[in-house]
């Protein structure tokens, strides 16, 4: 065996070794690597008292905005099996709409209300024109409130110039 | 090829050893650079003007999405630098190769700078989106991760006074790091992240209109051609620099002063 050999020889056995060490320790400690929970997991784990970040949809239909003169909200995060109530004081971020993607620090109160001190957008991975939006909203093919939207190969072609 | 030069001698009859031969390189790089940088920057110009004032508003991002122009060639980047860096130092560690060492420290300090600009204008991004300039999920972790790597890259090839030891320490830490490369790529996918998933991929349709699309790639060829631009013109100065140094110390022991050609 040459040199060489013996050294590319160390090395895919030292990426090898690396890689597989890598992966165990990502998938023992993936429960920590999260960066927020779901509706669901939240109502298994119980109210713990402890700070989380809670990750969902809003649902359609439970936003109320605060009336009187400090700004904020009472909504309502799901994930289509389960959905906490969580209220807010503060500025809500300007993608914040029913059916947006949503990450909200906050601590799960024992009577079941989730106090937020932070709102987060997330927001999906489609990027449309807002003609397109339009376009999809009136023709009654998407609800932006009730989900994520149509997938982009039923209305580039389509609703789109071509490139060029 | 110089004689004196002191970098690796030629070998001759290997395809691959052709290319990595530095008197072949400086001819090859210098034919193929000006080409490379004018076409970036030609491509470059185009896609950011285009996705900058032509490409239309996103639905519910507004004119903040123009932030993908950049960012998302710059991110793409910052990856691929540092997948070429390994493979540099790869070869190096393997077949002991001085233009890839060469190489390999002058990608350094571009993927760390298209690093910055990638992190940068996420974050100003993040601002206007998310409502926060930066959280501590796992698709941002590892992209910090991958700066850090790149600055101690940077730092361990020029920290020993023998140029050989510190490019065998970097191409080791540069290595070990590429574990990073693909957390940064499935982050979004194996794990709940602030940050939304790739929109495109090479398994499925892109979920972004192709009116936002053709701007963004582009933007993204052009940033690709100036990255490759700027490394090669780094390693021919490193290259170059290298023989003059040579060539100097040359002159300076031979006795008696004998004149040797630059």
């Amino acid at each position: 065996m040459t040199r060489k050999k013996r050294r590319l020889l160390v090395l895919l056995v030292c990426g090898i070794g690396l890689g597989s060490a890598t992966a165990l320790t990502l998938s023992a400690f993936s429960d920590n690597l999260v960066f927020f929970v779901s509706p669901s997991s939240l109502a298994k784990m119980g109210p713990s008292g402890r700070q989380v970040r809670l990750g969902g949809l809003v649902e359609q239909g439970t936003v109320e905005k605060s009336s009187g003169g400090q700004a904020g909200a009472r909504f309502k995060v799901t994930d289509g099996n389960a959905s906490v109530l969580v209220t807010f004081k503060g500025i809500l971020p300007d993608l914040f709409r029913e059916g947006q993607g949503v990450v909200v620090l906050g601590v799960d109160q024992t009577d079941g209300v989730f106090r937020a001190s932070e709102v987060l957008a997330k927001h999906d991975e489609t990027y449309m024109p807002k003609e397109v939006a339009d376009a999809l909203k009136k023709s009654g093919r998407w609800n932006p409130a009730a989900g994520p939207p149509p997938p982009a190969s039923t209305w580039n072609q389509s609703a789109t110039k071509p490139p060029g | 090829m110089d004689a004196r030069s002191s970098v690796a001698p030629p070998r001759t009859g290997k395809t691959l050893h052709r290319f990595a031969n530095p008197g072949q390189f400086l001819r090859t790089s210098g034919k193929v650079l000006p080409w490379l940088f004018w076409v970036g920057a030609l491509l470059t110009v185009a896609g950011v003007i285009w996705g900058l004032f032509f490409a239309p508003d996103d639905w519910q991002q507004g004119d903040t999405v123009r932030i993908m122009y950049v960012h998302v060639p710059f991110a793409w980047l910052a990856s691929a630098g540092y997948f070429s860096l390994a493979a540099c130092c790869f070869v190096s560690l393997v077949w002991r190769h001085p233009l890839a060492d060469l190489a390999a420290a002058e990608i350094g300090p571009v993927g760390a700078g298209f690093t910055a600009i990638c992190l940068a204008t996420g974050s100003l991004w993040g601002k206007p989106t998310w409502g926060t300039w930066w959280v501590w999920d796992a698709r941002l972790t590892s992209v910090l991760v991958l700066f850090l790597l790149y600055l101690g890259h940077i730092a361990l090839v020029r920290a020993f006074d023998d140029p050989t030891r510190g490019y065998r320490a970097g191409a080791i830490l540069a290595l070990v790091g590429v574990i990073n490369l693909p957390i940064i790529k499935f982050s979004v996918d194996w794990w709940n992240t602030l940050h939304q998933p790739a929109s495109i991929g090479l398994m499925g349709a892109p979920t972004i209109a192709s009116s936002m699309l053709w701007p963004l790639l582009f933007s993204a060829f052009g940033f690709t051609l100036l990255f490759i631009a700027i490394t090669i013109a780094r390693t021919r100065a490193a290259v170059m620099e290298r023989r003059i140094r040579s060539l100097l110390m040359a002159r300076a022991s031979s006795p008696g002063g004998e004149e040797i050609p630059l």
